[in-house]
């Protein structure tokens, strides 16, 4: 398993936003975490990432127990996330954006040109705005921008918070095509979505969340078509 | 007031249309125009002699040189090292004065109190005390975020006031005195009544710290900088260690402080707790504030005018911090950006300006 996360527990102040959720992510694979606002999706991602902190339980990545390992040595080991709300750096430029991807890495130019060629080539948008500061794009462009960014650190395991968050349809299913596209490359990811339809069509697997508890779980075929699931987050 | 804004436009115009004939000048005449420039700077004191500029920057009142060094160079020093704090990496601090005085103070027990040390060796342990107390303060404090931090800061500076009052060793109310000078070097003598040598120390101080900023600002940690007062949270999805960056911008922060301490205590040869009160903090704040926070040239700026223009409005005695008071308010309402904003925001409103264009094209 290349993300295995056991039992957590994560509270805000004194209430438990996380009432002990497991779930994994196996080499490969996208999976998704659906749910309601409040259900405990970013805050999971979050502590994946190690910006919260644990309470109970473990998060391992490769077999290596990283519950208290800090966000910056995670990023390194090849876990990088694109935050909810985009959040990208708005007063440096596209360019700059992407290079601070690349921060844990360092190094070869040669390759971290080679991976702005890829970027690119996922989000021509992108290097239409090269030179553009990034709180002047749109939202569409600045979730690029945030995905872009993301794969410029060479994840194992990318972290997508709420990608399509205020989109229009048409760029939702481009954002969703292009995640498959990263998928193949070999890139596995988790993807916390409130459009379950398009996260659950995307993944292989899913699971649902209910205020701090995983309440359901299995493939994304068979979530799309449990009639409990199709009720409360589907439209009926 | 439209005739104030109208100033203020056509001076911050003026900025920026120098700026911009610079950038188009080929490197030797640059290079011309920044020695040119330097020694211009290192003449300052005897600016007044010059007829007609001479009117103009005298300061009535106080002796001009004296003013060069004791205001304006340790303003620039102190808006130069608070504004890798503010400016750079966004974390506010309203107790800067603390550090300064720990400069100050290492300097006065070195030299004086508790030893005989010369003042060249105590400056660089005073610059590494400083910044002790940089990390001292720093590592409890910088997981607490802007308000919070401020809180503490500002307890901070207080706190070693206080203790320096109280304190026989530090010399309590009576401060210390008997503080030794600068070494004479290159034909320069510290006395008692010539600034002037102060002044090019300080000077070259100020270049001194320039050129290592300048050489930060482009690695590494400098981009960490900017990322974290971008988005401190993204910074860290990122992989950038927030702390320990932080924790660098505010121990060099806190080591410039204290080396502009070490210039003061060896000027005046006396130091007092008097010497570093709360409202020196607000007055470090204002001047990079105004100037621009973020742009180093900008904190240059703010820490001249905050020192110099009191000084300068002399003859309105009283008035003239009623004055000074009134420049800032407006300064706020019409520029809240500072005078000479950061980069980032320069070249923000230029291509925002050109992506509008490109807007009304497609």
């Amino acid at each position: 398993m290349l993300l295995e996360v056991n039992d957590l527990h994560v509270f805000y102040g004194r209430i438990e936003a996380i009432k002990g959720i497991s779930f994994t992510v196996g080499e490969g694979e996208i999976v998704t975490l659906i749910g309601a606002n409040g259900a405990g999706k970013t805050t999971t991602m979050r502590t994946i990432s190690g910006v919260r902190t644990v309470a109970q339980g473990s998060v391992k990545f490769e077999g290596q127990d990283i519950t208290k390992m800090a966000p910056h040595e995670r990023v390194k080991l090849g876990i990088c996330q694109a935050p909810e709300g985009r959040g990208i750096f708005p007063g440096m430029t596209v360019r700059e954006n992407l290079d601070m991807g690349t921060y844990v890495r360092g190094g070869d130019a040669a390759e971290k040109a080679a991976d702005l060629e890829h970027v690119f080539h996922l989000f021509p948008r992108l290097q239409e705005r090269i030179t553009q500061l990034g709180g002047t794009l749109s939202g569409g462009e600045q979730q690029m921008l945030a995905i872009g960014r993301a794969l410029m650190s060479r994840p194992r395991l990318l972290l997508l918070d709420e990608p399509s968050m205020g989109l229009a349809p048409m760029l939702i299913a481009q954002i969703f095509e292009i995640i498959k596209q990263i998928n193949s490359e070999g890139i596995s990811v988790l993807l916390v979505e409130q459009n379950a339809t398009q996260a659950l069509r995307t993944a292989r697997r899913g699971y649902v969340l209910e205020t701090g508890h995983v309440v359901k779980e299995g493939s994304g075929q068979s979530l799309l078509d449990d009639p409990a699931v199709r009720a409360a987050y589907l439209g009926g | 007031m439209s005739l104030v804004l109208n100033f203020w436009l056509r001076v911050t115009s003026l900025f920026s249309g120098f700026g911009e004939q610079f950038r188009a000048m080929n490197k030797w005449q640059r290079y011309s125009a920044y020695g040119l420039g330097v020694v211009a700077l290192y003449l300052l004191p005897y600016w007044p002699d010059v007829p007609v500029l001479g009117q103009i920057v005298n300061t009535p009142g106080s002796q001009f040189e004296t003013v060069l060094n004791d205001q304006v160079v340790i303003f620039v020093l102190i808006a130069l090292g608070l504004n890798v704090v503010v400016g750079i990496a966004g974390l506010l601090d309203l107790g800067y004065v603390g550090f300064y005085a720990v400069g100050a103070y290492v300097t006065a027990i070195l030299t004086s109190a508790h030893g005989n040390l010369p003042w060249l060796l105590a400056l660089p342990i005073a610059v590494v005390i400083s910044m002790l107390f940089g990390v001292i303060l720093g590592t409890p404090t910088l997981r607490l975020r802007g308000d919070y931090l401020a809180i503490v800061t500002l307890g901070f500076g207080e706190i070693i006031r206080l203790t320096a009052k109280n304190m026989d060793w530090l010399g309590a109310s009576r401060g210390i005195s008997n503080i030794k000078k600068p070494p004479s070097m290159f034909g320069l003598k510290f006395g008692v009544l010539d600034a002037k040598p102060y002044f090019y120390l300080g000077l070259t101080m100020v270049f001194i710290v320039i050129f290592i900023l300048h050489r930060l600002e482009y690695s590494r940690v400098g981009r960490a900088w900017v990322a974290i007062r971008e988005d401190e949270d993204a910074a860290e999805l990122m992989g950038v260690n927030t702390f320990k960056f932080k924790l660098w911008a505010f121990t060099i922060g806190a080591g410039i402080g204290g080396l502009a301490g070490v210039h003061y205590a060896g000027k005046v040869g006396f130091i007092n707790p008097d010497n570093f009160p709360l409202q020196l903090s607000i007055l470090f704040l204002a001047a990079v504030v105004l100037g621009g926070s973020g742009n180093m040239y900008g904190a240059i700026l703010g820490g001249i005018l905050v020192a110099y223009m009191p000084e300068r409005l002399r003859n309105f005695s009283d008035k003239r911090i009623l004055v000074f008071g009134i420049v800032l308010v407006l300064m706020m309402v019409f520029r809240p950006e500072g005078i000479l904003p950061k980069r980032v925001g320069n070249e923000h409103k230029k291509r925002r300006a050109k992506s509008q264009e490109g807007e009304v094209a497609s």
